[in-house]
């Protein structure tokens, strides 16, 4: 860590309580990437995410935001440099797109001057880079999940903060839905420089949107970089106990995660379904 | 100042005000100074409130001049900058005044700490019952009257001291990583009615008009309410309200989840302390003055909600609301079994509950709740 990026955190101890979840965790966010976090079930992504978000105070080490430790900026100052979504928000009831959209400024407002000229500007624009300018007048609850995320990922952007970081964005969408947020992320990503944090459970889209990945297990990173380079058949059977093959993306190249058929069952059935190359040599491959 | 229609729903092309329609404003704009205020203003939650206001006055008014000695109205507003018959000035200024203000402002007070304890806990039944808080005054009161027979001070003190004691260990019993709603409200039935069991159990213990003080102090009262419990309600609303509703943008983003709210730089634990401690403060001021009226709180902000159509929690339209309520009510107390007069939450009780039930039924008739 020659040069330290906007945001990182050392010997971070990350607890609930009593029930520690990560001890003398060192993690850094690369500048300009689009970071995605993956791990097993209660690995601690999430609660990483909450740390570096300043949700969830570390009981020890610190989490430093451009330069200056993430407690002691003032909460609005932090609002305006991170913007995090989390995984549920409650979207109050009769509220329209535009309002909700709208409520992302509130880092950026005071209280006499609730609505400047840049605030509806802006909103405009993450109203637009999301594709939600349509629906502006439309109650959110009337919204179907796909279209309300991305509601709240215009609601986000308004915030203008440089980093983003999202807390399973995708969970509960259909696969399309799934792949528009993914695909608004990766623009948002080239074309207007974000740096983005993403907690995702599909492995296939981590390795395909991230430019660096960041592998959890029990707390600790297991193995972070590129996912080219670091996504084995070893790494995801040491961090998931799964089987896998790791072929290439015929879309893109990216590694992609193919459960092995353990018990070859599925294998057998479908025998005579066609050809099958390599279907009964199921296991491991050393990459 | 400008004003700026809302989205244009132009939907089939017409030109209306070319980039009006693509523009992402929420509501017409109110500036003044130059830019240095800007606030939204939305039309209808304006005209509502505006209405509220009216009704109130109308109310008020109407509450001077009616009674067993009626006072034209002209005669009213000359008695209340001090000219004309001496029993006009006596029945206006020294016995009708105070009454009126007090219930306007207890209701005010209970309206929109109502609406606090409704966002808070998330939860549309929240109300300073759900944090204990009138079962915790009543036991105080009743405590009070039993041990120390009562003066209305010591009674007042008694309903404070028990319901802010009560509120204080809800929240304590409740905390865990700042407070979620459903344990608040949970911890709070448990508490309240360990404590109206208590309340209960003095009254048992009680002589027969010890027993009858309690019994009227409980239903909740302004009759014959003087200057001094007057002031002391409008005191405690010119502080707190404030407070309040200077904390309103606040708690309407932390409906939204105490994440989602700290994302966008809410401190949150501060400020559920803080609007907890207002509310209370301003449900217990109600409370010495009135006894705990039942009703307004829960009532007041959930049709204002309905009328004005907001999104989330109207502070200030459940403060006129209440205001409305109680006055309109108080009114009713006094003339619908004249010469007997009711206690007025009696009568809320009958008016909230029975309009609530009505404005839910609707909901639920259309499909909306």
């Amino acid at each position: 860590m020659s040069e330290p990026s906007r945001l990182w955190g050392e010997n971070l101890t990350l607890a609930y309580d009593q029930s520690v979840i990560s001890r003398d965790l060192g993690i850094s966010i690369p500048d300009n990437s689009f970071t995605v976090i993956v791990g097993p079930n209660a690995c601690g992504k999430s609660t990483l995410l909450r740390a570096l978000s300043r949700m969830l105070k570390p009981s020890q080490g610190a989490v430093h935001l451009d330069g200056r430790l993430i407690g002691s900026y003032p909460s609005k100052e932090v609002a305006r440099r991170l913007g995090l979504l989390p995984q549920s928000s409650i979207a109050p009831d009769g509220i329209t797109v535009a309002d909700l959209v709208a409520r992302g400024r509130y880092p950026h407002q005071k209280f006499l001057k609730q609505w400047s000229r840049s605030d509806e500007q802006v909103i405009t624009e993450a109203m637009e880079a999301t594709g939600v300018t349509d629906l502006a007048g439309r109650m959110v609850d009337e919204l179907s999940g796909g279209q309300r995320q991305r509601v709240w990922l215009a609601m986000v952007l308004a915030q203008q903060t440089p980093l983003l970081l999202l807390d399973e964005p995708t969970t509960y969408l259909d696969i399309a839905h799934q792949m528009d947020v993914l695909d608004l992320c990766a623009e948002l990503h080239h074309e207007r420089d974000y740096t983005l944090v993403a907690v995702l459970h599909d492995l296939n889209h981590a390795c395909r949107y991230a430019t660096h990945l960041i592998v959890m297990k029990d707390g600790q990173v297991a193995a972070e970089g590129d996912p080219a380079e670091i996504v084995t058949e070893d790494l995801v059977e040491e961090v998931f106990g799964l089987p896998v093959r790791v072929i290439p993306d015929p879309e893109t190249g990216t590694p992609l995660i193919v459960p092995a058929d353990r018990g070859g069952r599925i294998a057998r059935r479908t025998a005579g379904a066609g050809p099958r190359p390599a279907a009964q040599e199921v296991g491991r491959r050393s990459a | 100042m400008t004003l700026t229609p809302a989205r244009a729903r132009g939907a089939d092309g017409t030109a209306d005000t070319a980039g009006a329609a693509r523009r992402a404003r929420p509501a017409p704009v109110l500036r003044l100074a130059g830019g240095r205020v800007s606030v939204l203003v939305r039309p209808r939650t304006a005209a509502v409130y505006t209405g509220l206001l009216a009704a109130t006055a109308a109310v008020f008014a109407v509450s001077l001049a009616v009674g067993d000695y009626s006072i034209a109205l002209d005669r009213v507003l000359w008695a209340l900058v001090g000219y004309g018959e001496r029993l006009d000035l006596f029945f206006v200024r020294d016995v009708r005044l105070p009454r009126a203000l007090a219930a306007v402002l207890v209701g005010a007070a209970l309206g929109i700490a109502g609406a606090v304890f409704q966002s808070l806990s998330r939860n549309p039944l929240g109300s300073p019952d759900i944090i204990g808080f009138t079962g915790g005054a009543s036991a105080g009161a009743v405590a009070t009257i039993l041990v120390l027979g009562g003066t209305t001070l010591q009674v007042s003190l008694g309903a404070i001291v028990g319901g802010v004691a009560t509120a204080g260990l809800v929240y304590l019993l409740a905390l865990k990583r700042g407070v979620q709603g459903y344990r608040l409200v949970l911890v709070g039935i448990g508490i309240n009615a360990m404590l109206l069991a208590v309340r209960d159990y003095l009254m048992t213990r009680a002589e027969l008009t010890e027993a009858m003080t309690a019994q009227v102090w409980m239903i909740g009262s302004i009759n014959g309410t003087a200057w001094g419990q007057a002031l002391t309600i409008a005191a405690s609303c010119a502080v707190l309200m404030p407070v309040v509703l200077l904390l309103g943008r606040r708690l309407r983003l932390m409906e939204m989840g105490d994440s989602t709210a700290q994302a966008l730089g809410v401190p949150v634990g501060r400020t559920q302390v803080m609007a907890l401690l207002a509310a209370s403060a301003l449900t217990g001021a109600a409370i010495a003055v009135a006894g705990p009226i039942a009703f307004i709180a829960l009532a007041a902000p959930q049709l204002v909600r309905r009328l004005a159509r907001t999104s989330g929690t109207a502070l200030m339209g459940a403060a006129l609301m209440g205001a409305l309520l109680l006055a309109a009510a108080d009114l009713v107390a006094q003339r619908a079994l004249a010469p007997t007069q009711l206690p007025v939450g009696v009568v809320t009780a009958v008016i909230g509950g029975g309009y609530l039930v009505w404005v839910l039924y609707r909901e639920w008739r259309t499909g909306n709740a």
